[in-house]
C-alpha cells in the first residue's frame, strides 16, 4: 500500500538537473526539446541563408567561392527541412496532441525520448563534415545522382539522413499510436480537432515515404562506395530513375510541411474569430484529398528531364487537381473569418498572414503546374519564390503562431504582447521583400543555384538581400520574446483566450506536468 | 490553341504598354523569337490574370471581412457552420477554372512535343561538360567527322573572382565560340550530357531540356529573328554551374553557309599547324591562355588546385616527372573523378602548349625533368592509339 503511494507522489514533478532532459518520457519535456532543437537549426539554416543573401547582394564573387556557396545552398536546405521545420512540427505534435485528445502522456514515451535524441546526434554527423577536407555536402538538399556520387563526405550525408529517417518514423509511428487508442471516450475521429487530425494524415505520409529516402541515399551510398550502377549511365544505370525516387519521397515531403500548419491556422482563426470552423468535416477530407494526391504528382519536379507527352500531361493535371481541395481550405478560413468578432492578436496576425502569402504561394504554384509555361519557370528562381512563399511565410508562420498561440499555455506567462507584433511587422515585411522580387528575376530567367549572375538582375538581388537581413535579424527578437514570457510575465488564465476551443484549455497554465491522467468526458456541449 | 488566339491576343494587348518599357522586361518572362515562345508567354499571362483575378476576389472578401467584422465594429459573432449550396460552389467553380486553364495549356503541350525531323531543318548534338558546352552539326563534315565544337565563357576571371576589373555588358553571358544557326529553320538540339546532369535553357526559345549521360533529349526550334541570344545551364552540376552560358547567334541561311565554310577551312589549318616547329615561348604563351580558361577553374591560377577536390599541379610528381602519363591524363581523363578528356576539346597544338605550360610555371620547370611537350608528340600519341 504504502509502495503505492511514494510512487504516486514521485509523479509528480520532473527531476532536478540536466539528466531531466536526458532521460525525460514526458510528451511535454520531449515537445519543448523539439522545439528548441528546431529554433537552434532554424538559427543556424538561417544564418547559411545571410551567407547566400550576402554573397548575392551584388554580381561577382565577394566573400566565398562556388563550392563554399553550394554548400551553404545545400546545408541551408537540408537544415530548414529535417531540422527546422519538422522537429518544430513534431515539437508542437508532443505537446498538443495529448492535450488535445484527452490522454495523458504519448502512448509510447520511451521511443519519443530516443526518436528526439537520434535527431541532434545526426545533425552532428551532417555539420561535422564542415571540419572535414572535402568539406559539407554541396549538391543541393535534392542532392541529384550522378553529381552527388562523386561528391566528397557523402557517407556522412547518408547516414545523417538514415539517422533523422528513423526518427521520422518512431515519431510518426507514436502520433498515429497516440490518436488511435488514446482519445478521450466519446472523442470520435470526425469530432477530432484539426491540429490532431492534420497530423495523424502527416505521420501516415511521413511512413509512407520516409523508407522511399532511405532506399534513394543507400543506393546512392552503394553507387559511390560499392560500384553498382543504379544511377550511373556508364554502367547501365539511369540518373532519371534517382529523380524519380526521390519525388516519390519529396512531394509528399512538401506536404509532410505544410499539413499541420492548416491544422494550427484553423485553430487560431476561429479562436480570434469567436466562431466555431466553417467546416471541420470538409477541412478533414480536404487534407486527406490533398495527402493522396500528393502520391501522384511528383514528375511535375522533373517536366524538364524529358518524359513522354503522356505522362506531362497527366503529372500536370494531377497537379492542377490539388488547387480544389486547397481552395477549399483557403475559402473555409475566409468563411471562417466572415460575420465573426475578431481581434489581431499576434497569432492571429501571423496566421492572416499566413493565409495571404500560402494562397499567392499556392498561385505560382498553379502557374508552375502548367508545364509549357513550366519550361520557362523551371529551375529559376520564380520557383525559389514559389516555395519560400509556402514555406516561411506558409510553414514556419504557422510554427510563429502556434508558439505565440499556445505559449502562455506552456508557460503560465502572457508574452509581450506590443513586441509580438513588432515581430510580426519586421517578420511580415522581411519576407515579402525578400521573395516577392526573386519573382521578378526568375521570370526575367535567373536560374536558381547559382553563386554570381548576369547584370540585368543586380538591382532585384539587392533588394532581396536587405529584406533577408531584416527577416533573419528579426528573429533575435522571437529569442527575445520567448524567453521573456518563459522567465515571467503577466499571469495567464486556464482559459488564456477568451475564444479559443479544446481540451487544452481546460487545464491550469502553465500546464501541469502530467495533465488528463484521468480521461475528461466528451458530450456534446463540450466546445472543441 | 486556336480557339483560345482571341483571348490571349487581348490579354497580350493588354499587357503591351508594360512590355514597351524596358524595365518591364526585367521583371517578366521574355516573349521570345519563335512561335512557341509567343505561345507560352500568352499561356503565362493568361495564367498571370487569372491568378490576378482569383487574388482580387478572395483577398477582397477576406480584407472586407477583417475590417467590417473588427471586434469594436462587431461585438457578437455570429456561430454558423457549412453551407452545403456554398461549399458546392466553391468546389464546382475552381474545377471549371482548372479546365479553361487545362485546355490551351495541353494543346500548347502537344505541339511542343513535336520532335520529328523536318526536310530542311538541321540537326546539333548538345553536349553538356562540367562546365561548358560542346556543339556537333550533325549534318556537316569536317573529314569524316561531324562539325564540332566547345563553347566556353570568355568572361575573365579578374571580374568575378576579383572584382577588380568593371563588368563588361554581357558578362557571364559570352562565349568563345557562339553556336550560329540560321533562321526560318527547323533546328532540332539533341541534348546530352558527358557527366553530370545539365540544362540547356534558352529563355527566348522557350527551351528547356536536361543534358542527362546516357539519354538524349530533344528540343525543336524555329528562329524568327536573326540576334544573339543568351541564356543558361539550369541544373546545378557542380562549382561552376553558374559560368557555362549557352549563346546562340541566328544569321541568315546565306551567313550561315559562309560561317560554316569558315569553320571547315579553319580545321584544315590546324593539320598545318602541327608541323611547324613551335618554341618554348609560342607553347607557354598559348598554353597560358588556354589554361586560363579550361584548367584553372579547378586546378586555380597558382596550380595548387582545391585540397579534397581537384589536385594541385604544381610540384605534383606526375607533372614534373612522367611526360607520357601526362599526356595520358589530358588525352583520356580520369574515370571516376570530374577530370575529363580534352581529346575533342583540344587540337594537338593547344594540347601540347597547355601540357608544356604547366610543366614549365610555378617552379615545375627548376623541380622536375622540365620535358616539354610539342604538338608532334600529341600526333604520335593519336597514331599509337588507333
Amino acid at each position: 500500500m504504502s509502495a503505492v503511494v511514494e510512487s504516486h507522489d514521485h509523479h509528480h514533478g520532473p527531476k532536478k538537473g540536466l539528466l531531466r532532459w536526458l532521460f525525460t518520457t514526458n510528451h511535454k519535456d520531449i515537445g519543448t526539446l523539439y522545439l528548441w532543437f528546431s529554433f537552434l537549426m532554424f538559427l543556424t539554416g538561417g544564418a547559411m541563408a545571410m551567407g547566400i543573401r550576402a554573397e548575392l547582394f551584388e554580381p561577382g564573387l565577394q566573400l566565398m567561392d562556388p563550392i563554399r556557396y553550394n554548400q551553404l545552398v545545400t546545408m541551408h536546405g537540408l537544415i530548414m527541412i529535417f531540422g527546422g521545420v519538422m522537429p518544430a512540427f513534431v515539437g508542437l505534435a508532443n505537446w498538443l496532441i495529448p492535450m488535445q485528445i484527452g490522454a495523458p502522456d504519448m502512448a509510447l514515451p520511451r521511443m519519443n525520448n530516443l526518436s528526439f535524441w537520434l535527431l541532434p546526434a545526426a545533425f552532428t554527423i551532417l555539420l561535422s563534415t564542415a571540419f572535414m577536407e572535402g568539406g559539407m555536402p554541396g549538391f543541393g538538399w535534392t542532392f541529384y545522382a550522378p553529381l552527388s556520387t562523386n561528391y566528397p563526405n557523402i557517407a556522412y550525408f547518408v547516414f545523417a539522413i538514415h539517422i533523422m529517417g528513423i526518427s521520422s518514423i518512431m515519431g510518426s509511428i507514436n502520433v498515429i499510436v497516440t490518436i488511435m487508442n488514446m482519445r478521450a471516450p466519446g472523442l470520435s475521429l470526425m469530432k477530432m480537432p484539426l491540429f490532431v487530425w492534420s497530423w495523424l494524415i502527416t505521420a501516415y505520409l511521413l511512413i509512407a515515404v520516409m523508407p522511399v529516402l532511405a532506399g534513394a541515399v543507400t543506393m546512392l551510398l552503394m553507387d559511390a562506395y560499392f560500384g553498382t550502377s543504379f544511377f550511373d549511365a556508364a554502367g547501365g544505370g539511369d540518373p532519371v530513375l534517382f529523380q524519380h525516387i526521390f519525388w516519390f519521397f519529396g512531394h509528399p515531403e512538401v506536404y509532410i510541411m505544410i499539413l499541420p500548419a492548416f491544422g494550427i491556422t484553423s485553430h487560431i482563426i476561429s479562436t480570434f474569430s469567436r466562431k466555431p470552423l466553417f467546416g471541420h468535416s470538409s477541412m478533414v477530407y480536404a487534407m486527406v484529398s490533398i495527402a493522396v494526391l500528393s502520391f501522384v504528382v511528383w514528375a511535375h519536379h522533373m517536366f524538364t528531364v524529358g518524359m513522354p507527352l503522356v505522362a506531362e500531361l497527366f503529372f500536370m493535371w494531377a497537379t492542377m487537381l490539388i488547387a480544389i481541395p486547397t481552395g477549399v481550405k483557403v475559402f473555409n478560413w475566409v468563411a471562417t473569418i466572415f460575420k465573426g468578432s475578431i481581434t489581431y492578436e499576434t497569432p492571429m496576425l501571423f496566421a492572416i498572414a499566413f493565409v495571404v502569402l500560402f494562397t499567392i504561394g499556392g498561385f505560382s504554384g498553379l502557374m508552375l503546374a502548367i508545364t509549357p509555361a513550366d519550361f520557362q519557370y523551371h529551375d529559376t528562381y520564380f520557383v525559389v519564390a514559389h516555395f519560400h512563399y509556402v514555406l516561411v511565410p506558409g510553414a514556419v508562420f504557422s510554427i510563429m503562431a502556434a508558439v505565440y498561440y499556445w505559449l502562455p499555455k506552456w508557460t503560465g506567462n502572457m508574452y509581450d504582447e506590443k513586441m509580438g507584433k513588432l515581430h510580426f511587422w519586421l517578420s511580415f515585411i522581411g519576407v515579402n521583400v525578400t521573395f516577392f522580387p526573386q519573382h521578378f528575376v526568375g521570370l526575367a530567367g535567373m536560374p536558381r543555384r547559382y553563386a554570381d549572375y548576369a547584370l540585368q538582375f543586380a538591382e532585384w538581388n539587392a533588394v532581396s538581400s536587405i529584406g533577408a537581413f531584416l527577416f533573419g535579424f528579426s528573429q533575435l527578437l522571437f529569442l527575445y520574446i520567448v524567453v521573456k514570457a518563459v522567465m515571467a510575465g503577466k499571469k495567464a488564465t486556464p482559459q488564456v483566450w477568451d475564444g479559443a476551443r479544446g481540451l487544452e484549455w481546460t487545464v491550469d497554465s502553465p500546464a501541469p506536468y502530467h495533465t488528463f491522467e484521468v480521461p475528461p468526458k466528451i458530450t456534446e456541449q463540450t466546445k472543441l | 490553341m486556336a480557339y483560345m488566339k482571341k483571348e490571349l491576343g487581348l490579354l497580350t494587348l493588354l499587357t503591351l504598354p508594360f512590355i514597351s518599357s524596358a524595365d518591364w522586361l526585367d521583371v517578366n518572362m521574355p516573349v521570345g523569337v519563335t512561335d512557341i515562345s509567343q505561345d507560352v508567354f500568352g499561356l503565362h499571362m493568361l495564367m498571370f490574370w487569372i491568378m490576378i483575378a482569383i487574388g482580387v476576389v478572395v483577398f477582397g472578401v477576406l480584407f472586407y471581412a477583417m475590417w467590417k467584422y473588427r471586434r469594436s465594429n462587431n461585438k457578437t459573432a455570429a456561430d454558423f457552420e457549412e453551407n452545403h449550396k456554398l461549399e458546392i460552389a466553391w468546389t464546382v467553380v475552381p474545377t471549371i477554372i482548372l479546365i479553361l486553364m487545362a485546355l490551351p495549356a495541353s494543346s500548347l503541350l502537344k505541339k511542343m512535343y513535336d520532335h520529328e525531323a523536318e526536310e530542311g531543318g538541321i540537326d546539333i548534338q548538345v553536349i553538356g561538360w562540367q562546365w561548358k558546352w560542346q556543339y556537333k552539326y550533325l549534318d556537316e563534315k569536317v573529314g569524316d567527322k561531324p562539325l564540332s565544337f566547345f563553347s566556353n565563357l570568355t568572361t575573365p576571371s579578374d571580374q568575378y573572382e576579383t572584382n577588380q576589373a568593371t563588368k563588361g555588358e554581357n558578362y557571364l553571358l559570352e562565349v568563345d565560340e557562339e553556336v550560329v544557326v540560321p533562321i526560318n529553320t527547323p533546328i532540332r538540339f539533341l541534348i546530352t550530357s558527358n557527366d553530370v546532369i545539365h540544362s540547356w535553357y534558352m529563355s527566348d526559345f522557350a527551351v528547356k531540356q536536361d543534358a542527362i549521360p546516357g539519354f538524349i533529349n530533344v528540343a525543336k526550334t524555329t528562329i524568327n529573328e536573326p540576334g544573339v541570344y543568351r541564356g543558361n545551364c539550369t541544373e546545378l552540376c557542380g562549382e561552376r554551374h553558374a559560368y557555362m552560358p549557352v549563346v546562340v547567334r541566328a544569321v541568315t541561311r546565306d551567313e550561315y553557309q559562309d560561317w560554316l565554310q569558315s569553320k571547315k577551312d579553319a580545321a584544315e589549318q590546324v593539320a598545318f599547324l602541327t608541323e611547324k616547329d613551335w618554341t618554348l615561348a609560342e607553347l607557354m604563351e598559348q598554353g597560358e591562355e588556354i589554361y586560363n580558361t579550361r584548367c584553372a577553374a579547378c586546378h586555380q591560377m597558382n596550380g595548387a588546385g582545391i585540397p579534397g577536390f581537384y589536385p594541385a599541379l604544381a610540384g605534383s610528381d606526375l607533372v614534373l616527372y612522367d611526360k607520357p602519363k601526362h599526356i595520358e591524363i589530358l588525352m583520356e581523363g580520369v574515370r571516376g573523378s570530374q577530370m575529363q578528356s580534352f581529346a575533342e576539346q583540344l587540337n594537338e597544338v593547344e594540347m601540347a602548349s597547355v601540357i608544356t605550360f604547366t610543366r614549365q610555371s610555378w617552379g615545375n620547370d627548376r623541380a622536375g625533368d622540365g620535358e616539354i611537350v610539342i604538338p608532334k608528340d600529341i600526333v604520335e600519341y593519336k597514331q599509337k592509339d588507333s
